[in-house]
Formats: C-alpha cells, sequence, structure tokens
C-alpha cells in the first residue's frame, strides 16, 4: 500500500532497543510548556501530550535525528544523547 | 577563483581569514559559547596517526586518503555497521569526485541508477508546472550523477578505506574529544578502556555535530537553519520504474519539487529513482513545522496524494521510512573549521548545500573528507598537529571549490525558504500556465496581459518582486 499509517510504516524500521534510554524528558519543564514544537515535529510521534498537561515520551523508536531538542526551546527539557554504539535504529532500505 | 568577482573573492579571503584569526573556542557566531570541561585522556590510551569519527561519506574518504599515505587510521562508527544510521535521498552528484580516488568506482560499487533526467517542479495544490531536463551525455561515464541507497553504498564505501588500510570499529560511540593543553589528543569512546589517542581527530559525525559543539567550534543550533527529512522507499518492479518515467535501462530521474507540496511549511518534496524502488520525502525547515504545527508523516502523506504524484508511486509498497535532519543555512552556521588536532569535515561543518534545485550534501562530504585526509597526511609529513598547520585544511577546501561555493551561495538559503518564493511564485507561475494553457471560448490572450494580470491579482508590491528578484540574482545568477 502506498498510504499507510504511522503506526504500520514505524513497522518497517528495525530498532534494537537499548535498556537506558538516550534521550530524558523532563515533565516538570514541560507541564509549563504551551508551545509544545516536540509534539508536532517528531518524525516518529514519540511525544503525547496528556490530558493533566504532562507530556509521554518513549525512547525505543526514535531516528536519533535531533529534532526535537533542535525544536525545543525550553532549557533543560531535553537530555539528548546518542545510544550505545550498536543500538537504536538501523536502517536498511532493502 | 576563476568564477568569482573581485570583491566576493576579495570578501571571501577576508571572511577565511576571521576563521584563521579566531581564538579556540569561539565560533563565527554570535551565540555565547558556554565553557565545557576538557577531559585529559587516560594513561596507557592506545595510540593511532588519524581518528575519524563517523563512517559516512566524510569519514570514509578521509580515512581512505589517510590509510592510503600510510598512516594508522581508525575510523569509528556508531551503527552495527557503515550507513545504518545514515539517511539520503539520496542522488549523489559526485561521480566525478570519486573516479579520483577510485578509477571506474561505479563497475564496484552498489548504485542504483545513473541519472540521466532532472526535473524540478513548482507546486500548488491541484497544478504543478515542470522543467524537465534530459540528456544521453549523463549516461556516459564517470556520468553526472547515481541513485544510491546509503546504508549499501557508506558500507561499501568504508570497506574501500579498510581495503586501503584503514581500521574500522563499528558500534562504537564517540562521547568528547580529549584534551592536552590547547590541542586535541584523541577521543573517548563510550565503553571501558574507551580512550584513544591519535595526532590529529578528523570529525565527520554529521549533522548534528556534536563533537564540533564538544570541542567549542560549533555553536547550538537554531530551529531555523536545520531541516527535517522524512523518507519512503517503496518497491516497484523495474519494468514499472522504465515504462512509467520514460527511462532506458539504468537510466534514472530525480524530481525537486518546490511550492505547496508542503503546504505552508518552508520546504519541499523529492522523488527519485532506484533500480527497483522509489526514495521520496518531503523536507521541512524545523521552525517552520513547530510554527505550523504540520507532522512531517502528514505532510508527507499529502505529498503523495498530490495528483501529480499520486500516479507516479501508484502500486508501491513501503519498504522502509526513514527521517534525518539537514543544515540548511550554509555558509551562516559554518563552524569553526579546525584547532590543533582536529578537523571537521562533512554535515558536521554544515558543508550541505541546500537551495531549491539543490540538494548535495554527499559530494561535498566526500570533498571536504579528501581535503581534510590530506591535511592530516600533510601535517604528518611535517610532525606539525597545530592549529597553525591544519589552517591549511581551508586552502584545501578553498581549492575544492567547496569553500568557494558555499561563499557565493551565501544568500541562498534565506531567500529559498522565504514565504513568496516557497508558496506564492509557484502559485504565479502555476496560475499565469493555466491561463496560457485554457480555452474556453473567450479571446486568446497574450503573454504579457497575463503575466501583468496574474501579478495583479498576486497582490504583490512591484519593491517586493524588484527586491527578490535582485536577491534572486544574486543568490543563483551572479
Ligand atoms: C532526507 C535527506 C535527503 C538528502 N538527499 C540528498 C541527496 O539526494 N544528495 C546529496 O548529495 N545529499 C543529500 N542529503 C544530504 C546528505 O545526506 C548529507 O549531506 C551527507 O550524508 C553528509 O555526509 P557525512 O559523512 O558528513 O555525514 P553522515 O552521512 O551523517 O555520516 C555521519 C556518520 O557518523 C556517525 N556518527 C555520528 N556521531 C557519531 C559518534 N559520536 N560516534 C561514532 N560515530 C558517529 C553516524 O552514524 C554516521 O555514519 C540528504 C539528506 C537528507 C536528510
Ligand atoms: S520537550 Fe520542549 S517543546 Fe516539548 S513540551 Fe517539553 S518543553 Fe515543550
Ligand atoms: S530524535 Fe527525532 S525521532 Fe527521536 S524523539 Fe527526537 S525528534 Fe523524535
Amino acid at each position: 500500500m502506498v498510504s499507510i499509517p504511522l503506526e504500520e510504516r514505524m513497522r518497517t524500521v528495525r530498532f534494537k532497543v537499548d535498556d537506558r534510554p538516550h534521550i530524558v524528558v523532563n515533565a516538570a519543564v514541560c507541564n509549563n510548556c504551551s508551545v509544545r514544537a516536540c509534539v508536532y515535529v517528531c518524525p516518529a510521534n514519540l511525544f503525547v501530550p496528556l490530558d493533566d498537561g504532562g507530556i509521554l515520551f518513549n525512547y525505543e523508536e526514535c531516528f536519533e535525528c535531533g529534532t526535537c531538542y533542535i525544536a525545543c526551546n525550553q532549557e533543560g527539557a531535553i537530555q539528548w544523547s546518542y545510544p550505545r554504539g550498536g543500538y537504536g535504529v538501523t536502517f536498511r532500505e532493502a | 577563483m576563476a568564477f568569482l568577482s573581485k570583491e566576493a573573492s576579495l570578501a571571501l579571503v577576508q571572511r577565511v581569514h576571521r576563521l584563521i584569526g579566531m581564538k579556540n573556542g569561539v565560533t563565527p557566531h554570535d551565540a555565547p559559547q558556554r565553557r565545557r570541561q576538557r577531559s585529559a585522556p587516560r594513561p596507557g590510551a592506545e595510540r593511532f596517526d588519524v581518528i575519524v569519527v563517523g563512517a559516512g561519506p566524510a569519514g570514509s574518504a578521509a580515512a581512505l586518503v589517510a590509510a592510503r599515505a600510510g598512516l594508522k587510521v581508525l575510523l569509528l562508527e556508531r551503527g552495527e555497521y557503515p550507513g545504518s544510521k545514515n539517511v539520503s535521498g539520496a542522488a549523489f552528484y559526485g561521480s566525478a569526485i570519486l573516479h579520483e580516488l577510485i578509477p571506474n568506482w561505479w563497475e564496484q560499487a552498489p548504485v542504483e541508477r545513473h541519472l540521466t533526467r532532472r526535473v524540478l517542479a513548482f507546486m500548488t495544490a491541484e497544478t504543478s508546472v515542470a522543467i524537465d531536463f534530459r540528456t544521453t551525455r549523463f549516461a556516459e561515464p564517470p556520468y553526472n550523477g547515481f541513485s544510491i541507497l546509503r546504508p549499501r553504498f557508506d558500507r561499501w564505501f568504508a570497506d574501500q578505506a579498510v581495503a586501503a588500510g584503514a581500521f574500522l570499529l563499528n558500534a562504537a560511540v564517540v562521547d568528547e574529544v580529549l584534551w592536552e593543553d590547547d590541542q586535541v589528543v584523541g577521543v573517548r569512546v563510550r565503553r571501558d578502556e574507551g580512550d584513544l589517542r591519535a595526532d590529529v581527530v578528523i570529525a565527520c559525525d554529521g549533522a548534528n555535530s556534536f563533537l564540533a559543539k564538544n570541542a567549542g567550534l560549533q555553536r547550538e543550533f537554531h530551529a531555523h537553519e536545520m531541516s527535517l527529512g522524512v523518507k519512503e522507499v517503496l518497491a516497484l518492479d523495474e519494468a514499472t520504474i522504465r515504462e512509467r518515467f520514460h527511462l532506458y535501462d539504468n537510466d534514472g530521474l530525480a524530481i525537486e519539487y518546490i511550492g505547496a507540496i508542503t503546504e505552508e511549511v518552508s520546504g519541499g518534496g523529492f522523488l527519485y529513482t532506484n533500480r527497483d524502488s522509489l526514495s521520496l520525502g518531503v523536507i521541512g525547515q524545523i521552525s517552520s513545522l513547530a510554527e505550523h504545527r504540520r507532522r512531517p508523516y502528514e505532510l508527507l502523506e499529502t505529498f503523495k496524494r498530490h495528483p501529480s504524484v499520486a500516479p507516479l508511486v501508484r502500486g508501491g509498497r513501503v519498504r522502509e521510512y526513514s527521517a534525518h535532519i539537514i543544515p540548511e543555512a550554509g555558509w551562516n552556521m559554518l563552524p569553526k573549521l579546525y584547532t590543533g588536532g582536529m578537523l571537521v569535515a562533512g554535515d558536521a561543518a554544515a558543508l550541505c548545500f541546500v537551495a531549491g534545485l539543490y540538494l548535495e550534501g554527499i559530494n561535498y562530504a566526500i570533498q571536504s573528507g579528501i581535503a581534510a585526509g590530506e591535511t592530516a597526511v600533510a601535517a604528518h609529513r611535517e610532525r606539525d598537529f597545530s592549529a597553525r598547520s591544519l589552517a591549511r585544511y581551508l586552502e584545501r577546501l578553498r581549492a575544492r571549490y567547496v569553500l568557494t561555493d558555499f561563499a557565493n551561495y551565501r544568500h541562498a538559503p534565506g531567500l529559498v525558504n522565504s514565504p513568496r518564493l516557497q508558496n506564492l511564485y509557484p502559485e504565479l507561475i502555476a496560475g499565469a500556465a493555466e491561463q496560457v494553457f485554457r480555452v474556453n471560448g473567450g479571446p486568446k490572450r497574450k503573454l504579457l496581459p497575463i503575466a501583468l494580470d496574474t501579478l495583479r491579482r498576486a497582490n504583490i508590491s512591484p519593491i517586493h518582486m524588484l527586491q527578490d528578484a535582485w536577491q534572486a540574482g544574486r543568490s543563483f545568477g551572479w
């Protein structure tokens, strides 16, 4: 199928999940953020706004692109690093 | 320098001198630098002549050149294998450059199609107007460009560096550079006994450029300087691709889309033919995505549904989805390119050429990688790894037209991301074309009245038009 929902599209990508998260989001900062840039820009839709004003983040299917920390302009909201060597996303294009 | 006017080359030389003159830790930007803690290597760290961080095209080129000169080279890659973390379109226009390094490289490398047809399409929601260029002259060695798939191509290229004598270590993520006084003397890999020493560290770690930031050579980025690209590879059989895109044998096509393809978001789209798949994607400025609250994968869907794109991708099955960022601000975001014991190349140095019809990063990555490798070799010959010795990297980049290209096109990113160029002008072109081609029983109008009418209805002031024409001229024309 040419047009598929994101969840299905994400299943085409291989992730070797590290048990240690490489990105940590600071809920205290996000609670006071009205911009919510991360929610819109993340190509894997990993930032989910919660009813209570918080942000739910899951690092497991992350492309390691860096878009979230570049888009977020709140100091200290996102602690970002690469996963351990060999972990994370592996593209094959095949 | 033959293509530069006298003033332009003077300005360039001044700019380069300013770069050279900058003290360690100060970048060409006004943003304040946070002082970072500098670590020294632990005693007993293993020693190399050159350590290259990142086995993308920049890193493999640098490692290959240094290894061929007989140096002890270590190439570090954080992915499972080179290319496993890397995303491009990918239309690779560096064939002639790579041919210098590896003669007839295309005979042994995993290439998809040689690109003989290039299309630039201006889009509105329902209409497209395109310039369609094709030539058999690009079907002859050394070829003008190839479509490639990065996980395969990068792996092959890194293997060439290994064949030349470089050591490749996969699954090794570098966290920081190591210092003695004002000299970079190695890197720290995230694992036990991870300190490694080298006379020259070449940072080829891609667009996030963490090593250059860590060394104080680059500042933090602004969201308007970076774009996000999301991409899909769609499986489609070879015969369908040849018929659908009017291609002979292994000829290939690259289409760049500008205009409403990304709706109000500043960006564009691309579609490239591979052997038995299509690579297509959209690129959006990060600040613009955030401002308009548009999700990149939704733009990708809108793109695929556009009436001029849908028939091209029909029947394609999604093989893989991917995403990666692109440094877009060119000249205005170049880091300081060297310091004592360290050079920066490729996307890590923001040497990615993005301006409307151009999206070229791989060729500049290879050019700058070669220049960095050669600089490291020359430094070893003289046993001088100081900032002064490594400053000759800039001369090599100029001789390969890398710095001159970025200087010449320094106004392009601002122009290309302006709302008028992004949406209004494509509207105008499409609207005028529609009037030219529509036959509705009324009088056949001549071109000038159509043009004037289009401008009047667009409600754009002549002053803005002139300004844009001037901007376009100095960005692309002279
Ligand atoms: C969607 C998209 C489409 C594009 N299309 C084109 C195109 O058609 N043509 C073109 O010429 N360019 C294109 N580009 C640009 C091109 O991809 C880049 O300019 C090019 O990849 C730069 O090469 P590089 O070697 O500098 O960096 P990269 O290819 O990013 O390689 C960096 C390498 O370093 C490794 N690495 C990073 N950090 C570390 C670390 N700390 N430790 C160890 N290893 C590390 C990475 O895993 C990676 O292998 C496109 C880019 C995108 C995102
Ligand atoms: S990560 Fe940044 S942009 Fe996203 S909610 Fe938190 S503070 Fe806001
Ligand atoms: S790095 Fe990219 S994919 Fe990962 S969370 Fe951030 S925006 Fe999403």
